[in-house]
């Protein structure tokens, strides 16, 4: 991908910023400029923690040619305690073993590499905390 | 708005067509539908296409496929929806029919899969980019994840899954355009190899090429190309957020309830109104989820209906007959329209031994993505 695009999202995928809506506190990541709750404009910055829990989950068998290297791996969605939802991929485990309401760390790892000459991408993903 | 009837149809078999182009497979429905009603011409086309520029290099469609059906010159326009641009084209075509703008307008859906384009990554753009498909995920990802998500919060089995996909393939078998004209067995699916825990090859809809176009015109003039027209008594439109993660449940598709309100509203009928419904079986666990949403049966037990045989044929309410996109195919963007195709066909009593006897009223559900973007339409024998 060209690198503008990249780096446009790196204050949400590096430092997991989010926006918080002055008008109904609804906590939206990554950040947008109008609330899908209430349509409020007016945003505050926040950091989310960086840990959260499973909503739902599955194991990727076919995957995209960025990530066929890594078959099979878990991806889910998780929500921080400020509410805020993610889809992450989930680390350093059994991939089986990941299961709704399952307590993750989110940690900065790298998520790709596109092809021999493309750009590393980084991010956040999941850790089981145990 | 004036009524608006469908007097016609043309639509190509469904499958792996390598000696077939892009431009081949839409001259083949078109001409299909406009012969049946011995029209030369139309005052206007709309095209439902999700990705010929990603599967085949060509975009500006609308031309290319005009000058093909030979009638250059006439309005014609392409319709992106991801998946549910056929139904979305449908509902342009109906649109420009309702408002007197046109009189004899076909929709026609369209999509070349197989001809060397990666499938899989051109599919996740029906995504969100940034957010999901950066991290990994593709298209059987989010719909096993909207499956974990429905098995955890209501019983639905892996059972449940499969019988959607057993009942569909028997749909399929006698259906001479699908692409998959043989039964399966419930075994047969839950040993298939995983793609996305817990849905396996056979959950999946196929990757195919296809081509299918209905003809409209107001239903005042419908005489003057059948004697078994089929009216479009509603057409419902809606969006969710685009990205799973966004969506409070996200084992209930809004989208597809919202849409499906918006139709039963337009039509005046409810869900005990519908005899026969084809509805968006990309993955079994679609079927389910949308036939909840639909309030064909209540939350929660989706799962069911498959198993015991109410949505089979001979069942209380018959979907999918066609063999739904699981048997007969899903070229994304000919969807749509293969799916208001079954029901013309169930309407006029023209559907063999797939018919649902005394069908008057039928339903369409067509959706994007994972479930972003939802069309319904309800037809009745006019």
């Amino acid at each position: 991908m060209p690198s503008p695009r990249y780096w446009r999202e790196v204050p949400a995928r590096y430092r997991l910023e989010a926006g918080r809506c002055v008008a109904c506190g609804a906590v939206v990541y990554p950040a947008r400029r109008i609330c899908p709750a209430c349509r409020g404009e007016r945003f505050e910055t926040l950091t989310l923690s960086r840990r959260a829990k499973v909503v739902t989950s599955t194991v990727i068998h076919v995957a995209p040619t960025d990530f066929q290297m890594e078959a099979p791996y878990a991806m889910a969605v998780v929500e921080t305690p400020e509410g805020a939802r993610l889809m992450v991929q989930v680390a350093d485990c059994e991939p089986n073993e990941v299961q709704p309401g399952m307590e993750v760390a989110l940690e900065f790892r790298r998520i790709r590499k596109e092809g021999k000459s493309g750009i590393l991408c980084y991010g956040h993903k999941a850790v089981p905390l145990r | 708005m004036r009524e608006v009837a469908v007097v016609a149809a043309g639509m190509t078999p469904f499958g792996e067509l390598w000696g077939h182009s892009l431009r081949d497979l839409f001259v083949e429905a078109a001409l299909e539908a406009l012969r049946h009603a011995r029209a030369e011409t139309v005052d206007a086309v709309y095209v439902g296409n999700m990705a010929g520029g990603q599967f085949v290099g060509q975009e500006h469609l609308g031309p290319l496929l005009a000058d093909h059906l030979g009638i250059r010159g006439v309005p014609i326009t392409r319709v992106e929806s991801a998946c549910a641009s056929g139904g979305v084209a449908l509902r342009s075509a109906f649109l420009d029919v309702a408002s007197g703008m046109s009189d004899l307008v076909l929709a026609v859906g369209v999509e070349k899969m197989n001809d060397g384009g990666d499938v899989t990554n051109v599919l996740a753009t029906a995504a969100d980019q940034e957010n999901e498909v950066y991290h990994g995920i593709t298209f059987p990802g989010l719909y096993a994840m909207i499956a974990r998500a429905h098995m955890e919060q209501h019983g639905t089995t892996l059972e449940d899954l499969a019988a959607v996909s057993v009942k569909n393939h028997r749909h399929g078998a006698l259906n001479p355009r699908a692409q998959f004209r043989h039964e399966v067995t419930l075994e047969q699916v839950m040993t298939s190899s995983l793609v996305a825990d817990p849905l396996r090859l056979l959950h999946c809809s196929p990757v195919s090429d296809g081509a299918a176009a209905v003809l409209l015109c107001p239903l005042a003039r419908a005489r003057e190309f059948t004697d078994r027209p089929v009216e479009i008594r509603a057409s419902g439109l809606a969006t969710a957020s685009m990205a799973l993660a966004q969506r409070r449940d996200p084992a209930f598709l809004d989208a597809v309830s919202l849409s499906a309100s918006r139709a039963y509203h337009m039509a005046g009928l409810g869900p005990a109104d519908i005899d026969v419904a084809e509805v968006h079986d990309c993955f079994s666990i679609a079927e389910i989820c949308v036939i909840e949403a639909m309030c064909f049966a209540e939350q929660g037990r989706g799962g069911e209906a498959a198993r015991t045989g109410e949505t089979a044929l001979g069942g209380r309410l018959p979907v999918n007959t066609s063999g739904g996109l699981k048997s007969k195919g899903h070229p994304v963007g000919a969807t749509g329209i293969a799916q208001v195709i079954e029901i013309f066909e169930q309407l006029r009593g023209e559907a063999g031994e797939r018919q649902v006897k005394d069908a008057a009223v039928g339903l369409t559900q067509n959706m994007g993505g994972s479930g972003a973007s939802s069309v319904v339409h309800i037809f009745e024998r006019a």
